[in-house]
């Protein structure tokens, strides 16, 4: 049994081994006939391209390796935003779906089996051109004052913030992060003392050099100044959130229909209340079943984020396309590509696992 | 050598060898003889190539591949055509998935020289240009600082784009799609104020919008792009195959043969054009091919001008007029060495 078992992986892994140098070399010997050189010193050479959305400082004389810096900027942006809230609105709507109510319960799962049945890239093709249909910059809608929306995106004013106050900002939030997990904070002794703290290092800093307000306004085509949040963005944002929102519910849902009735019933037994029963009982059990599956899906919205490139949002795969196309180098790129999606993809896969261990802990 | 040089001398040319010595074609041509069909890529757009109400793909591009079919094969029908978006056609090419790409592609030094590819005759003398909406008031490029600009994906559209800015000093917000088709439905919804493309593909894309006069092309080129064939690196037959199938319909046009005429010359009595178009053996049957084909094409697809005011001509949507595509003759850039 164990003779041939390891007989077995052995064959297998020679077969795989030997797949995988037959497409090397014929990779090798093609690219070789074709006069095509690999080689990653593309990425030092000006980019020569300009990015209309860029979370950081970038302008078309920047290296290809910015420009990809930025896509993956872009990309993360839109991961770690689509992760908070398409797991917060799944949550909600998954419980809403287990409400007593049968309005309530309906319209939830109306919209869950809308969204889910509908391909993700129509749903972003739709939300795209919903955009299209607000007024044009020069008819922009101000809300509130300095904040526009129009179908250039929503423009906000911003706070022009030195590095200095950056990086106490940074500092005070870190303190505020420990403050809250320290024992004696959590169970209110220190609290004053602890936001006392919190104020002082986060006025100071302000009060040392206030900030410039960057107002936008509107100058020729579009706002110049504050902070623009693109249609692009947004679409993808909401349309990756409502897809995966709709999956997670589904998670949800069907995680605490698995929690064995008996334990709700001992539950009441004991006098809990309904709140109390899904908090400390139905809760934790559920959400053991249903970690694995939160992880597959974060990691799916990040790989589809990647459809950004069918409406004009600068992420990584655009970039990259972009970069392959101006320098030839499509094999290379390609390999970025998996590279990078494989690390994103690796790393919350085991950030969830190393959550769900804990869960799994006994006594956690 | 010098006898060479006049036109009616036939026996002079070539002294070395027997005169019916014949080079064998090449891989690419071994086989699309052996498949029966030409794989060419092509990029769908409105003049260039769409499939008609038959499902027929048809346009200018899609004549220059069916030219070719006729040449090797005999047969405008022998093509099997495969739609690219701009950003997988060089993929496509590379990975031998198609023998030729005739899609609109701009010949440049960095395509031939770093990325193992071969152009073909320019078919189509073309600049980027911006299409705005007539209400913008803007009558040239340099008024559009700080516009937002729709530009479709992979292209070296982008490339042009930046550098214009940074030479007139002025800033644009692009925004990249992939498909022509999402960009032109962000400039009709306002996402945009401007899209940019070759001067062709505005012409196409104009016809794509619901109000086409509503818009004016600016008269602004940011860059040449001249367009032609490209074939992959390493088979040199093929590339002199596609040099002087595209060569034909523009010397066919120069010497006023026509689709309707072409038959007529077969009692020319000119020797030179006997042999352009293949009626007398000698300089036309290399690669093993028919000696007839260039006079084939020319019945099949017809010269220059016709394949031009087909598809792209004043008479058509687009409404492109001759410019710089007119023959040398006229004062434009087309232009065929000679047949002999």
């Amino acid at each position: 049994m164990t003779r041939r078992s390891v007989a077995a992986q052995g064959l297998a892994l020679g077969v795989a081994a030997a797949a995988l140098w037959w497409l090397a070399s014929n990779a090798a010997t093609t690219l070789d006939q074709n006069g095509i050189s690999l080689g990653f010193g593309f990425l030092r050479q000006p980019a020569n391209f300009e990015i209309g959305d860029a979370p950081i400082a970038y302008s078309p004389a920047d290296s290809f390796v910015r420009a990809i810096l930025v896509g993956l900027a872009n990309t993360a942006r839109v991961s770690v935003l689509g992760w908070v809230l398409a797991t917060a609105l799944g949550f909600l709507l998954g419980v809403l779906r287990l409400s007593r109510t049968p309005a309530v319960r309906g319209v939830a799962r109306a919209v869950v089996e809308l969204v889910r049945n509908v391909p993700l890239l129509l749903l972003l093709l739709f939300l795209a051109a919903t955009m299209h249909a607000l007024p044009a910059a020069r008819a922009a809608l101000e809300p509130l004052p300095n904040v526009f929306v129009s179908d250039r995106g929503l423009v906000v004013p911003s706070l022009g913030l030195s590095v200095f106050q950056w990086a106490l900002g940074v500092a005070a939030l870190s303190v505020l992060a420990t403050g809250a997990l320290l024992p004696s904070v959590r169970r209110g002794r220190a609290w004053k003392l602890f936001v006392a703290t919190s104020v002082v290092a986060f006025v100071v800093p302000l009060g040392i050099a206030p900030p410039d307000v960057d107002r936008p306004r509107l100058d020729g085509f579009n706002f110049v100044g504050g902070l623009t949040v693109s249609p692009e963005l947004t679409a993808l944002l909401a349309a990756l959130v409502l897809h995966h929102a709709a999956h997670i519910s589904e998670v949800v849902r069907g995680a605490v229909l698995a929690v064995p009735s008996r334990q709700r019933d001992a539950a009441y037994a004991l006098g809990l209340s309904r709140a109390q029963t899904m908090r400390f009982v139905v809760i934790p059990q559920a959400l053991r079943a249903m970690v694995p599956l939160l992880a597959t899906n974060c990691v799916s919205l990040t790989k589809n984020s990647s459809l950004a490139v069918a409406i004009g949002f600068p992420d990584l795969v655009s970039i990259l396309n972009t970069t392959a196309n101006q320098t030839g180098h499509a094999i290379e790129t390609m390999l970025i590509m998996i590279v990078v999606y494989l690390t994103l993809s690796l790393v919350v896969a085991a950030a969830m696992n190393a959550y769900n261990r804990r869960l799994l802990r006994p006594g956690a | 050598m010098l006898m060479a040089c006049s036109s009616s001398g036939e026996s002079t040319t070539d002294s070395s060898g027997p005169p019916s010595k014949t080079v064998a074609g090449g891989p690419t041509l071994r086989s699309v003889r052996a498949r029966g069909a030409v794989k060419c890529g092509i990029s769908q757009a409105a003049g260039f190539a769409t499939p008609n109400d038959a499902g027929e793909w048809q346009g200018f591009d899609v004549d220059f591949c069916k030219a070719i079919a006729v040449a090797v094969l005999g047969d405008p029908t022998k093509v099997e055509f495969v739609p690219y978006t701009q950003s997988q056609r060089f993929s496509g090419l590379q990975s031998g998935e198609v023998d030729v790409l005739v899609n609109g592609t701009s010949l440049t030094i960095s395509r031939t020289m770093q990325r193992g590819f071969h152009f073909g005759p320019i078919y189509l003398y073309d600049g980027q240009a911006f299409l705005v909406p007539k209400a913008l008031n803007v009558s040239k490029a340099a008024s559009l600082d700080n516009a937002t600009v729709c530009v479709q994906q992979g292209t070296t559209t982008e490339l042009n784009l930046a550098d214009f800015a940074r030479r007139s000093n002025i800033k644009f917000r692009p925004v990249v799609i992939e498909d022509l088709r999402g960009a032109v439905a962000a400039l009709a919804g306002g996402r945009c104020d401007v899209i940019t493309q070759d001067g062709a593909g505005l012409a196409t894309t104009r016809t794509m919008l619901r109000n086409p006069n509503d818009y004016v092309v600016l008269p602004d080129r940011l860059s040449k792009e001249p367009i032609a064939p490209v074939i992959r690196y390493g088979d040199d037959q093929w590339l002199e195959l596609i040099n002087w199938v595209f060569r034909v319909p523009v010397q066919a046009e120069e010497l006023g043969i026509t689709r309707s005429n072409v038959a007529s010359f077969e009692t020319s009595t000119d020797p030179s054009i006997r042999r352009f178009l293949g009626f007398e053996p000698g300089i036309t049957d290399g690669f093993g091919l028919d000696a007839r084909w260039p006079a084939r094409v020319i019945a099949q697809v017809g010269n220059y001008g016709e394949i031009f005011d087909r598809s792209l001509g004043p008479k058509t949507p687009l409404g492109m007029a001759r410019g710089m595509n007119a023959l040398w003759t006229d004062g434009g850039l087309m232009y065929a060495p000679p047949f002999r």
